[in-house]
């Protein structure tokens, strides 16, 4: 049995049948096709899947689609600008080479991003208190808070 | 996950009245748990009651001598705000500590409460501060509320509306967290209500415990060296390959210490 969910992401209308056991991740790689947003762990613990949810970060594997009907989304593929530059915190994280094999990158950047607002110049404990529900098996984390830190400035406060 | 049935109910009414109707349904607060465990099928429900568009179990509220939050109140909301930080700071500071950020957007007190995970941080709050569990029936003495692993005493279909603090004249929480999972593997907190003191043991029992001979010691004379001599027996505390029960003993005095510290800058 199938039941209907509707949300906005990325400023866009979006809806979809689906089952009412549709984690939002899913609905959001499968039925949207966003397959920016990745699973890592699919237990809670890596952010990869992190999205924001009325403009609060939240872990898209640890929800149904339906606890989101109504709600606003953002996943990475409405982060860069509309002419397709880069957001300051994407270029902060390019600049920085605050990745590597780039899995992790989509909920670093959405957390950052989130985080960033209510923090426009955070200290580097701050920035690294803010990371522990997202994980890297890459970087060891240095590039990563230094590219949130460079992000958070450029932003000023606003995403 | 199995399948089931979901539902949003408008009113707390609406949803008790749901359940009523559902034996095998459950409440969906923010889901930080219990989505999991149905993800592991630990849980399955055949409905799910999702509670999030029940306004009347959201809000904070300060009086000069309690706290009373909302069931449905996020953990970012109560370790941001700023009431809650001016009269318990503990209570917000523990907040501000539970899972991860992205987790404190979604989890809920009442959630936490309900669930009663025997290494959730909440209970050593509310058993801690000696806090009232309101529901759509009855008020519930923390003291009575916590009852076993994963068991507390709420009845079927009960459902938790609110939860009032009493405002202690300090209060510290101090938890040892597991490296890997960051969940307490022993969490203390500790209360004084000024000559009466409370103290509350997460992640070393079955469920949340209070600890008898350091409540004394302390009502008798709040001070770090009043706990910091106690040595707690390992008797039916948790042991798994994370810590013996030995261990979660010496970090039990440990962290009480630390929190009486705490409590005292």
């Amino acid at each position: 049995m199938t039941i209907k969910v509707s949300m906005k992401v990325n400023g866009k209308a979006a809806s979809a049948e689906v089952e009412a056991r549709t984690l939002l991740v899913t609905l959001i790689r499968e039925n949207l096709r966003l397959t920016g947003t990745h699973v890592g762990c699919d237990t809670a613990q890596c952010g990869a899947c992190t999205v924001l949810m009325n403009g609060k970060a939240i872990k898209s594997c640890s929800i149904v689609a339906m606890q989101a009907e109504g709600a606003e989304i953002m996943t990475i593929e409405g982060v860069a600008r509309p002419d397709g530059s880069l957001h300051p915190m994407q270029a902060a994280f390019k600049e920085n080479h605050g990745l590597q094999c780039g899995f992790c990158t989509p909920g670093m950047v959405m957390n950052a991003l989130d985080f960033a607002r209510s923090h426009p110049n955070p200290t580097e404990q701050e920035v690294r208190e803010s990371l522990e529900g997202n994980l890297c098996r890459c970087t060891g984390y240095h590039n990563i808070v230094k590219s949130i830190m460079a992000g958070a400035k450029a932003m000023g406060g606003k995403i | 996950m199995h399948a089931f049935e979901y539902h949003r109910p408008a009113s707390s009414k609406d949803a008790v009245s749901l359940v009523s109707k559902k034996p095998e349904g459950r409440y969906l607060a923010g889901g930080q748990s219990l989505v999991q465990a149905m993800k592991l099928r630990l849980s399955s429900p055949s409905d799910l009651i999702d509670l999030s568009a029940l306004k009347d179990l959201t809000g904070i509220r300060t009086s000069g001598s309690t706290v009373e939050i909302g069931a449905m109140a996020r953990h970012a909301e109560v370790a941001g705000s700023a009431e809650v930080k001016k009269a318990i700071p503990a209570l917000a500071a523990l907040a501000g500590t539970i899972g991860d950020r992205q987790v404190r957007h979604m989890g809920t007190l009442g959630g936490s409460l309900a669930n009663d995970d025997p290494a959730a941080d909440y209970p050593a709050a509310a058993l801690g501060l000696g806090a009232t569990i309101h529901t759509n029936k009855r008020k519930i003495e923390a003291d009575k509320f916590f009852k076993g692993l994963y068991e507390t005493a709420l009845e079927p279909g009960e459902l938790i509306t609110s939860v009032s603090f009493p405002v202690p004249k300090r209060a510290a929480y101090m938890k040892f967290k597991n490296p890997a999972s960051r969940f307490a593997m022993v969490g203390v907190f500790v209360a004084d209500f000024g000559g009466k003191a409370r103290v509350a043991v997460t992640g070393a029992g079955p469920s949340v415990f209070r600890q008898a001979e350091m409540e004394k010691a302390l009502s008798a004379k709040f001070a770090p060296d009043s706990v910091a001599g106690i040595k707690v027996k390992p008797d039916g505390l948790n042991s798994d390959l994370h810590a013996s029960p030995e261990y979660r003993a010496h970090l039990i005095t440990v962290m009480a210490r630390r929190a009486v510290e705490a409590a005292l800058k």
